[in-house]
């Protein structure tokens, strides 16, 4: 059977192969989820960089709190925000391993602003993983830090009104402004050619970590569409039409 | 070598961590006990041992850098004072769930709030019934001299990593900053990270591809997991009250009466108890060392002999509690206590022991 | 043997410098010592204030509310401490901006002018270490050979030069410290 499958698995077949580090568990997310494709990315950086016994992720509150069942490598699991400071931890007392946190919008630009905010400004030799999808998607869709201008949520139900809730947050540009950021960038994962993007965004930012320049900083831009309450393709066109116009893709920073 | 030296309580606590191979210290400055990480930083252990030393940016980062640190295997350790403990209570409760290690060394100012900057115990609640949210305790040990400062930090160390359970130094401002004679302990080696892998198989140091990978995390959304997951937290405490009580009894073969107290108030309560014991009254003392696990059976084997027991302490009335759980009634318990960060004289204790127990006599 | 000191003063007068040499002192005479300072706000520019224990046996408290030597630099500590002493102790203070001075009948007073001394001497800094020289003549219960390691162990490395300006200091203490009135 193996023999079989080696066949056709043969490089000319263009058959595409799952990387071991993803585990074979049945992810929880819905469908249509960005975080599922941000996880195949990223353990797929982990195996062709050859550090899956050199890296030790740290995961978040939030939906993805179980992304520890899905990638196959050592993980701590953070209070809610604090995941920069557990990394600033683990990357100083063992500065030999790749540190990572995976954090969404309400951990890192909410409760976690401060955390993020000093590791970013001390340069903590990380990489940051900051999924943006404007609205808090474990909790059943309340408004998020990042929400939009008019975008509704289930705590801002007529849609985000500035003088009554105040603004969206640019995290990604702020952390730009600090002297210790290496690699600030915004990306996204709604085509393919997005996702090959992100991929090379995040690899980016682990090679900056092996060459200990500071913080990396990688945004995706990403659709929640049952917070949204929208189908995966209308949830996919929103994002363009609403969020790229205030959350604009590309590197902000490259030093 | 081992060295004798004149030190503050505060400074004690750094020296022997570096000495006992501590591998980092996280912490934000709060009066009482900021002579602990300025200490550090004068002596720069990152040049010698590699400890690293941090000034984090709040006391919320400071716990959750030990949570990370710890999740390595790492032996981290924080120092604050009552304001700031109350902030860390939320990575405490978080480390005691995802039983991780750690040392806190709280350096007890009064309160409630923002308070006062003297000496208080008013901390002794938070400190032994948990603090955060969840079942689970602290392991609490309560130094009552700049000696015991140093000695608890690597005791403090071997009881948190034996029972994967973040322990507390509770001490105060008058321990923290007074000075006395200490003998320092010559400098050990720190874990090498082989060691780590070898000691603590549990620690998040990168995947072997011999083994499953590590996850360190309190959450578990299957209810019947998370009462199992609970259990096995709640047998280490029932394990820490058999095994791992301290505490000091003084002059208590023959005593009538007791003073129970810990930390500076045991101090006061010795002299106190000389000053009873001048007076023809059989007086004795009983210091917790360990608050957490209390030492419950060492009370009850005296409450035969007793006609009445004071808890004294810089507080309204706490420790008093416990020592009226575990004597059950046998015995008549009363409090005695100034608080707000006022020190009670020895004259005022001896004067309560015979106000409340004796008639006045 | 049991001394309970309280030295009282100025923050900058060296209340707190001299105690940790005194009790450094005691260390190194095998003593069990207690240095337990007044701290916060007070130390910023205030008054400061040292309790220091020197004894034979464990100390039990290091907070103390009745004292047998009370060392005093200024008048508000004068007006705390004298009280304070207890009867048949000792009472050494420095003259310099004393307007009421110490009125007790049944402690022994003892004034040493250890701020004038030391501008004399051009060494204002060593102030403490005069007044600690005159608390050793009247109480020597450390060996001054024992109070030299004390003085070197309080001092950083980097100031060790000034070891000898500090030993004069405490000689020069010894020779001016001037009896007021004594009870048997």
């Amino acid at each position: 059977m193996e023999a079989v499958i080696n066949e056709i698995k043969k490089p000319e077949n263009l058959v595409y192969g799952k990387t071991k580090v993803l585990t074979d568990n049945v992810m929880h997310y819905c469908p249509g989820c960005s975080h599922g494709v941000v996880h195949k990315v990223l353990s797929e950086i982990i195996e062709e960089m050859d550090i899956q016994d050199q890296t030790i992720g740290v995961a978040p509150v939030g939906c993805s709190v179980l992304i520890y069942n899905y990638i196959d490598i050592d993980w701590q699991e953070a209070a809610h925000g604090r995941a920069p400071a557990l990394a600033t931890a683990m990357k100083r007392l063992r500065p030999d391993r790749y540190i990572f946190t995976y954090q969404g919008d309400g951990d890192l630009a909410a409760i976690g602003t401060a955390e993020t905010i000093h590791a970013c400004n001390r340069g903590e030799n990380i990489v940051i993983i900051f999924i943006n999808n404007g609205i808090y998607g474990m909790t059943g869709g309340q408004m998020a830090p990042t929400t939009i201008e008019g975008m509704k949520s289930s705590t801002c139900p007529f849609g985000r009104e500035p003088v009554h809730d105040g603004n969206p947050l640019k995290m990604t540009e702020l952390l730009a402004q600090l002297p210790g950021t290496a690699y600030v960038t915004r990306q996204s994962v709604h085509t393919a050619g997005a996702v090959r993007k992100t991929k090379k965004a995040i690899r980016k930012a682990f090679e900056k970590q092996k060459e200990n320049k500071g913080t990396s900083v990688v945004e995706v831009v990403s659709t929640c569409n049952s917070g949204w309450k929208m189908t995966p393709v209308e949830a996919n066109k929103w994002m363009e039409e609403n969020m790229f116009p205030f959350y604009p893709l590309g590197d902000i920073k490259d030093v | 070598m081992s060295e004798l030296r004149l030190m503050k309580g505060n400074e004690a606590i750094a020296e022997a961590a570096i000495r006992c191979g501590a591998d980092g210290y996280f912490g934000y400055p709060i009066t009482p006990q900021s002579e602990v990480m300025e200490t550090l930083m004068a002596l720069k252990p990152w040049e010698t041992t590699g400890m690293v030393v941090l000034q984090a940016e709040s006391e919320v980062a400071s716990i959750n850098m030990l949570y990370g640190g710890a999740g390595c295997g790492k032996r981290v350790m924080t120092s604050s004072s009552s304001p700031g403990i109350s902030l860390m209570q939320e990575g405490l409760s978080y480390m005691a769930g995802a039983e991780l290690p750690c040392l806190v060394v709280n350096v007890v100012r009064g309160g409630p709030g923002l308070g006062t900057i003297q000496p208080a115990q008013s901390d002794y609640f938070q400190a032994v019934k948990g603090g955060g949210h969840g079942d689970y305790k602290l392991i609490v040990l309560a130094p009552s001299s700049v000696q015991e400062m140093a000695d608890f930090v690597e005791l403090a160390f071997d009881l948190a990593f034996k029972y994967r359970n973040p322990a507390m130094i509770l001490s105060d401002g008058m321990i923290g900053q007074m000075m006395e004679k200490v003998e320092l302990k010559p400098q050990k080696k720190r874990w090498t990270n082989e060691d780590i892998d070898e000691m603590h198989p549990w620690a998040t140091t990168g995947k072997k591809k011999d083994r499953e990978r590590n996850i360190i995390t309190s959450v578990e959304l299957d209810s019947e997991k998370h009462e199992e997951a609970n259990k096995r937290i709640q047998a280490k405490y029932k394990e820490l009250q058999e095994k791992e009580v301290r505490y000091e009894a003084i002059d208590t073969d023959d005593a009538e009466y007791l003073l129970m107290a810990y930390g500076s108030s045991a101090r006061i309560s010795l002299a106190a108890k000389e000053i009873l014991r001048a007076k023809g009254l059989k007086v004795g003392l009983l210091r917790p060392i360990t608050l957490f696990p209390f030492p419950v059976k060492q009370l009850q084997n005296l409450t035969g002999q007793l006609k009445g027991i004071l808890s004294v302490e810089m507080s309204s009335g706490q420790m008093v509690e416990d020592i009226r759980l575990a004597v059950e009634g046998k015995v008549r318990v009363e409090h005695f206590g100034r608080y707000g960060g006022v020190v009670h004289s020895p004259e005022e204790v001896a004067n309560a022991l015979e106000q409340k127990l004796t008639g006045g006599k | 043997m049991k001394e309970e000191i309280i030295i009282a003063g100025f923050g900058g007068q060296g209340v707190l410098s001299m105690g940790k040499i005194l009790a450094y002192s005691g260390v190194m005479q095998n003593m069990e010592v207690s240095w337990m300072p007044s701290y916060g706000p007070e130390m910023r520019g205030g008054t400061a204030n040292v309790t220091v224990v020197l004894s034979d046996h464990r100390i039990s408290s290091p907070i103390l509310h009745t004292f047998d030597t009370a060392i005093i630099l200024n008048q508000q500590s004068l007006d705390k401490f004298e009280p304070k002493v207890k009867p048949g102790g000792v009472l050494l203070y420095d003259s310099n901006g004393i307007t009421r001075h110490p009125e007790r009948d049944d402690i022994n007073i003892y004034r040493i002018d250890a701020t004038e001394e030391a501008a004399r001497m051009k060494s204002t800094k060593t102030m403490n270490m005069i007044v600690l020289g005159g608390y050793l003549k009247i109480k020597p219960i450390v060996e001054m050979e024992n109070v030299l390691k004390g003085l070197k162990k309080s001092l950083p490395e980097r100031h060790h030069h000034l070891l000898p300006m500090n030993e004069k200091a405490i000689q020069r203490g010894k020779e001016i410290v001037l009896e007021v009135s004594l009870v048997t």
